[in-house]
């Protein structure tokens, strides 16, 4: 039986991992390469790299980080962040990335998805989405939430998944950051219009918020989520004991 | 040495890695000779069965890689490597494989329940037969899949995994291994099979 997969996210500026911002407002930091293997050796089944460096020293230092955590770390990886061009996929993939997940680069050129698909397969393409409930619509933001698109959230994944994307994340603008569970309404509107996987993100705080996710809705694939992992609120192997003992298929 | 073919389908940076993670020497070619010099041979491959199957054709690699099955060399095949081991596939078409492995390559959804998603990706137990590649495999194992066809009618299945169904999960005959898996993906387990390939 296929296992629910648990995927801690790493935030990458200027070459390290943005965990967050502490309580005493500080930016806090840490090495990526060290944090992937810490991951890796303590049950994450997959990585996101997610990289929000905006200049081009920012996207050098990235991929070369990417090599090292690729060289180190043998689980897949998916990289997103900045992805706007063939070139971009390119870039990554030839540092280790197995899969590439894409967000604004697909709304601002309509065309993306498919030539990526094309050239490197369906199973290296995600579409990722920020999507918040507006005026009773699901809706899909771009520019890192920014940006309201006025477009039909669940319009929006089912044309990328027609297009070729192979793996939809789906990132809840309304439960992120508040640790009170996974947005399930959405997540489950997501399941039912498409067939390919879906990985939920945004909202978990506690363990008790995966098991919901995984029991109320079987057809989710995989949890997402960065700081509770970060700052050890939530610890994979923990997580993963109470999934099994909560007859959810997981891989320990 | 372990030659990796490179015949200009997917990425080898990962598979790479991996084998110099477990101490192998390797060397990245598209080269003949270089196969006949090496002491084991990877295939690896993503995308699709015949234009790999074409590339290889055109780079002389398909029959150089049939003289090193025959000459006894152990051959591993990764994924769509392991399906171009196989007599023939009918992804998009009907084309003929290395003929190394009996069977032939069929999409999963032809046996797979509905309601399971295709492709099927993820972390899934494999369920094995006694085999130098598994000497370090324990029970409830799980490695790592990303595929939507699979070796059907095949004799030589030591690995089957449940995906609704029971699909081929890794090949054996003899000299000529494959795994439908990503050992390189498959953090220590995927490991463990990689160093056992280059101990053999």
């Amino acid at each position: 039986m296929l296992r629910k997969r648990i995927i801690p996210c790493l935030d990458v500026r200027d070459g390290k991992v943005t965990k967050g911002i502490n309580f005493a407002g500080n930016r806090d930091i840490a090495d990526p390469v060290e944090l992937a293997k810490f991951y890796s050796d303590n049950g994450a089944d997959e990585l996101v790299f997610y990289d929000i460096t905006a200049s081009a020293e920012g996207r050098k230092l990235f991929t070369d980080v990417l090599s090292v955590v690729a060289s180190t770390v043998f689980i897949p990886l998916t990289v997103g962040g900045g992805i706007r061009t063939l070139g971009d996929f390119d870039r990554v993939l030839k540092c280790g990335a197995d899969k590439v997940s894409v967000n604004s680069g697909a709304i601002s050129d309509k065309t993306l998805i498919r030539r990526a698909a094309e050239r490197y397969g369906s199973q290296c393409v995600v579409i990722s989405a920020d999507v918040s409930l507006i005026g009773g619509k699901y809706t899909v933001f771009g520019r890192g939430g920014r940006d309201d698109t006025g477009m039909d959230a669940i319009e929006w994944i089912r044309f990328c998944v027609g297009e070729g994307a192979g793996e939809v994340v789906v990132n809840s603008i309304d439960t992120d950051g508040v640790k009170k569970g996974f947005d399930l309404k959405m997540l489950e509107t997501v399941c039912e219009a498409v067939s390919v996987p879906v990985v939920a993100s945004g909202g978990a705080g506690s363990c008790e918020d995966f098991i919901e996710l995984f029991k109320t809705l079987p057809k989710v694939d995989a949890g997402l989520a960065a700081s509770v992992f970060h700052y050890k609120e939530i610890a994979v192997p923990e997580l993963k004991k109470r999934l099994r003992e909560s007859g959810i298929p997981v891989r320990l | 040495m372990v030659a990796v073919v490179d015949y200009g389908v997917g990425n080898l940076f990962s598979l790479q890695c991996s084998l110099k993670a477990v101490g192998t020497q390797t060397v990245l070619t598209s080269d003949c000779d270089a196969l006949r010099e090496a002491e084991k041979i990877i295939l690896p491959g993503v995308g699709a069965f015949g234009d790999a199957a074409a590339k290889l054709r055109e780079s002389g690699l398909f029959d150089a890689i049939r003289r090193e099955a025959a000459a006894g060399k152990p051959i591993l095949g990764i994924c769509l490597g392991m399906q171009l081991l196989f007599e023939k596939s009918f992804e998009f078409g009907e084309f003929d494989g290395l003929g190394l492995i009996k069977g032939e390559v069929r999409p999963i959804a032809e046996v797979i329940p509905e309601g399971f998603k295709i492709p099927h990706i993820g972390w899934n137990e494999l369920r094995f037969k006694p085999h130098p590649l598994f000497k370090e495999l324990r029970e409830g194992d799980c490695v790592y899949f990303v595929h939507s066809f699979y070796g059907a009618d095949c004799p030589s299945v030591i690995a089957t995994t449940d995906y609704g169904a029971e699909l081929t999960a890794a090949v054996a005959d003899g000299n000529v291994m494959g795994c439908q898996f990503h050992p390189e993906k498959s953090g220590k387990v995927g490991l463990s099979i990689l160093r056992a390939f280059c101990e053999l």
